[in-house]
């Protein structure tokens, strides 16, 4: 695990790059993290994560930008310019069931080729995908999915990267930190080891590969 | 109990619980135990509901990940979910998540919500600028092939348990023929129809 500061850790993203981005409607995204991508203007960038948020927040602020090439996520009713982008042809926009998209991200990182699920049979989430029988029930066969980069919002993170969470701030981070090429963490708070105890350590050191310092 | 409320309507059900009844409430960001709106001041901005608003949480809550809230939801934990919806059809299937080129918010959790939950409630209007939303056929996408068990709206209570559109109740001073009027599924009406008690 390296420490690193906010600029170095998004020039490692190239652009065209593929990125998890954790966080609910923006609570439990690495906001400094997207505001940096922003400021360094990074063009083409696939996003994976729950939603788009609202133009002014969180994920909302790399459409609003024009950073994002194309968007796999569950929900973006909350931000109208995403829904302008899509409709003009400027964004490309894969709506996915909400435990779908994050069973695939799990899927990806626990080292499965996909899961199998019933949600989705029967409605436009079908098309294009395999249908499999087990013990005489339909599921659709729904790939795994990874990514270059995981951006991750954790609430406390040690030195050496042992990471917890905050009430609903955790939704998709520490999935996410399993799916990835590259694990990125912001936190906030950084503190030393053994602070978090074993027991309330969610994702474990090894997994992390950058903290972002604290400015 | 394990109840998850969509947005809208069916929100207004965690102000009406008997009283006695133990609840709690999931909210699908990650929340079980999910309380009211906190008081001025005493928002958490980490402290959220599924649209991302600020609430409490009541004393036995706990938090989690979304591969474990999507579990509890498609893993038949969840006794209940109360959505909003667009159209029923006749044999229960619900519509609620797109009007295909005008309104496309995504489905967020409402495929797994209907597909997995034990009991799905639908609370809606009956009738939405003069269409009936209860309908013989969704025109509308569907949201899963599961059909729901019950809707809910201001005329009347509407059970799909056998697969066909019965109607249980009529609202307050609603007739049974007012329902059939604003009802354009076919609808099969048992003899004597008490009128919702509220």
């Amino acid at each position: 695990m390296h420490t690193i500061s906010l600029g170095q850790t998004v020039r490692m993203i190239p652009d065209g790059a593929s990125v998890m981005i954790g966080g609910f409607l923006g609570v439990g995204t690495p906001e400094r993290i997207v505001d940096e991508i922003v400021r360094q203007g990074k063009r083409d960038l696939t996003v994976i994560a729950n939603d788009t948020a609202t133009p002014d927040r969180g994920i909302g602020k790399l459409v609003a930008a024009k950073v994002l090439r194309k968007a796999i996520v569950s929900h973006i009713g909350l931000n109208p310019e995403t829904q302008r982008q899509m409709m003009a042809g400027d964004l490309e926009v894969e709506l996915v069931p909400q435990g779908t998209l994050i069973e695939r991200i799990r899927a990806g990182g626990f080292g499965l080729g996909g899961v199998l699920t019933q949600t989705g049979i029967g409605t436009p989430a079908e098309l294009g995908k395999q249908r499999i029988e087990v013990d005489g029930k339909p599921y659709l066969l729904e790939t795994a999915l990874r990514a270059d980069f995981a951006l991750v919002q954790a609430f406390i993170a040690d030195y050496l990267g042992n990471l917890s969470y905050a009430l609903t701030a955790r939704n998709f981070n520490p999935v996410i930190a399993m799916a990835a090429e590259t694990v990125i963490v912001s936190a906030d708070n950084i503190v030393p080891v053994g602070v978090i105890s074993p027991d309330h350590v969610v994702t474990p050191a090894p997994i992390v590969d950058y903290l972002v310092a604290n400015a | 109990m394990l109840v998850n409320l969509g947005i809208g309507i069916p929100t207004q059900v965690a102000n009406h619980l008997p009283a006695g009844l133990h609840v709690f409430f999931q909210s699908e960001n990650g929340l079980i135990g999910t309380g009211s709106i906190p008081e001025e001041g005493m928002a958490h901005p980490t402290l959220t509901d599924a649209a991302g608003q600020p609430v409490t949480a009541l004393p036995g809550a706990s938090t989690f990940d979304s591969a474990m809230s999507f579990g509890l939801i498609r893993g038949g934990h969840l006794d209940l979910t109360v959505l909003g919806g667009l159209q029923v059809d006749q044999s229960g299937r619900l519509a609620n998540w797109t009007i295909p080129n005008k309104m496309v918010p995504g489905m967020g959790g409402a495929m797994d919500l209907v597909s997995g939950a034990k009991r799905v409630i639908v609370a809606m209007q009956h009738v939405a600028k003069g269409a009936s939303k209860i309908v013989k056929r969704c025109t509308l996408p569907i949201t899963s092939m599961r059909p729901v068990d019950l809707v809910v709206t201001e005329l009347a209570v509407i059970t799909f348990c056998d697969g066909r559109a019965t109607l249980l109740e009529t609202g307050p001073g609603v007739s049974v023929d007012q329902v059939v009027a604003a009802t354009d599924a076919e609808l099969v009406v048992p003899a004597n129809i008490p009128e919702m008690s509220l």
